[in-house]
């Protein structure tokens, strides 16, 4: 075989799993978890909702210490200041990937049909180690977590709405619970966007084929499956 | 929350009160310090694998979008909305003391001698003695104290609306801003719009009583439109300008409008 035909059977056998629009606005998204997770922590810190605070070292808001020695405030500001900066990235971005789910069809291919049985199934089949991945093609549990964690996202711009602003958008708040209810219930669903992460991260170390794919949106044919 | 009353700062160092005292262009010093400092971040460097020396590109960044969200919480805040308002059963008798300071530090005005000073785009510019503004026509409303720290609680509190103040001294209501200056050091302004909310009290009392001097006596704005930080205590001057006035926590990076 020529080095030529060698080369057109590679190219052949590549297939998009990843459509760009995906890639990017994946990748965007992580960067303003990152943000909002991060900043949102030490935000929290400020007035802690449970008996725990976050380690500083793992917040986001510039010098703590410098904050603390030359303004005599706990880094609050720099905090605040990410996070109302990360929300305009996390807003964006987030109604782009909605669109283009919507509107390309990709949200009802990639997510749909999903049922409790074929979600037992394949949960019982992952906890054997015994689920087949096949990069572009979801399992019925990843489509479980990829919508549990949209509707989680959902939520967390919602209830962060309601509690920047209580007064103005009162009714919302008032859907919340009210002020102390929607902080809760903005702090739940960063836990349960964290927990998300953990097990997404925990997955792609198991899995390592899927990071090149979700970078270059190509994977060889025989373990991929195209979204046409 | 259950806690004894807190006070916002870490470190009771006394020092932002001089600073507070020094001049606008002093503060505009300290305040690069701040970018300057605002630089090292550890987190930042965490997140990105690599030194971040650039840091005053990042913390003008972050100040920009601050700015542009000042511009956006003004095209939200509409200025007939009210703030929700409760039953005086929920207003807390035993409101949470804070300031950038401890008790200890807190101002101890001398009522008969007290008098507040007016200045910029004001027709009458004459001070005002305590017995004059009690004369003023009076409010109670029952609203939420929004901290920016995230805790809140509902208060009574009692005094004159702040447009009717602001007719009576001939301030022009088409200026942009409305500054305070405090016994204490503190400074602060809000936008012409939401001064002249019907919401918004110049107020004298808590809960039915002449403000403790921990709560700034004699005189404080209530304004439920905005997070606590923008709630002046210790007022002793007020003036209407066009320039802007920052604050002192706003200086401090806090954002300005801070709408509720």
């Amino acid at each position: 075989m020529t080095d030529i035909a060698a080369g057109r059977l590679h190219r052949v056998s590549k297939v998009i799993v990843h459509p760009l629009t995906v890639r990017i606005t994946h990748w965007l998204n992580a960067l303003a978890m990152v943000i909002m997770i991060m900043s949102g922590w030490r935000i929290y810190n400020s007035e802690p909702i449970f008996p725990f605070r976050f380690p500083v070292e793992l917040t986001l808001g510039g010098s703590y210490d410098g904050s603390v020695d030359l303004h005599n405030e706990d880094g609050l500001a720099g905090a605040l200041q990410w996070h109302f900066a990360g929300m305009w990235l996390l807003a964006i971005n987030g109604i782009a990937y909605v669109a283009y789910g919507i509107l390309s069809g990709h949200f009802r291919r990639a997510f749909f049909p999903v049922g409790p049985t074929a979600v037992l199934r394949d949960a019982i089949a992952a906890l054997r180690f015994r689920l087949p991945h096949r990069l572009g093609v979801y399992n019925a549990v990843q489509k479980t977590l990829y919508l549990g964690v949209l509707a989680a996202g959902v939520i967390m711009v919602l209830s962060g709405l309601a509690i920047w602003k209580p007064g103005q958008f009162q009714e919302l708040t008032w859907l919340f619970g009210g002020f102390d209810v929607a902080r809760v219930i903005h702090f739940l669903g960063m836990a349960a966007i964290v927990a998300f992460l953990v097990v997404h991260i925990a997955l792609v170390i198991i899995v390592p084929k899927t990071l090149p794919a979700m970078i270059t949106g190509r994977a060889s044919a025989h373990e991929a499956h195209s979204e046409d | 929350m259950g806690e004894p009353p807190s006070t916002k700062p870490l470190r009771d160092s006394g020092e932002p009160k001089e600073l507070l005292r020094t001049s606008g262009g002093a503060r505009q010093i300290e305040r690069r310090l701040f970018l300057k400092q605002g630089l090292s971040l550890g987190a930042l460097t965490l997140l990105t694998g690599c030194d971040v020396t650039d840091t005053s590109a990042v913390q003008s960044a972050l100040d920009g979008i601050s700015r542009w969200n000042d511009r956006t919480q003004a095209l939200i805040f509409n200025p007939r909305r009210l703030m929700p308002t409760y039953p005086e059963s929920e207003a807390v008798k035993d409101f949470r003391y804070n300031a950038y300071f401890g008790q200890s530090q807190i101002p101890e005005i001398d009522g008969a001698s007290y008098k507040l000073n007016l200045s910029g785009l004001i027709d009458r510019r004459t001070p005002w003695t305590l017995p004059e503004l009690y004369q003023l026509p009076q409010e109670s409303q029952v609203t939420r104290h929004v901290c920016v720290e995230g805790w809140s609680m509902i208060g009574k509190w009692t005094g004159v609306p702040f447009r009717t103040f602001l007719q009576r001294i001939g301030a022009d209501l088409t200026a942009k801003y409305v500054g305070f200056e405090c016994a204490d050091g503190y400074y602060s302004s809000i936008d012409m719009a939401s001064a002249l909310h019907p919401q918004t009290f110049l107020t004298f009392k808590i809960s039915d009583e002449i403000l403790a001097p921990r709560y700034g006596y004699p005189l404080k704005l209530r304004i439920p439109t905005k997070l606590g930080f923008k709630n002046p205590k210790w007022i002793t001057a007020i003036f209407v300008t066009n320039r802007f006035p920052g604050g002192f926590w706003e200086d401090r990076g806090y954002n300005w409008f801070a709408g509720v």
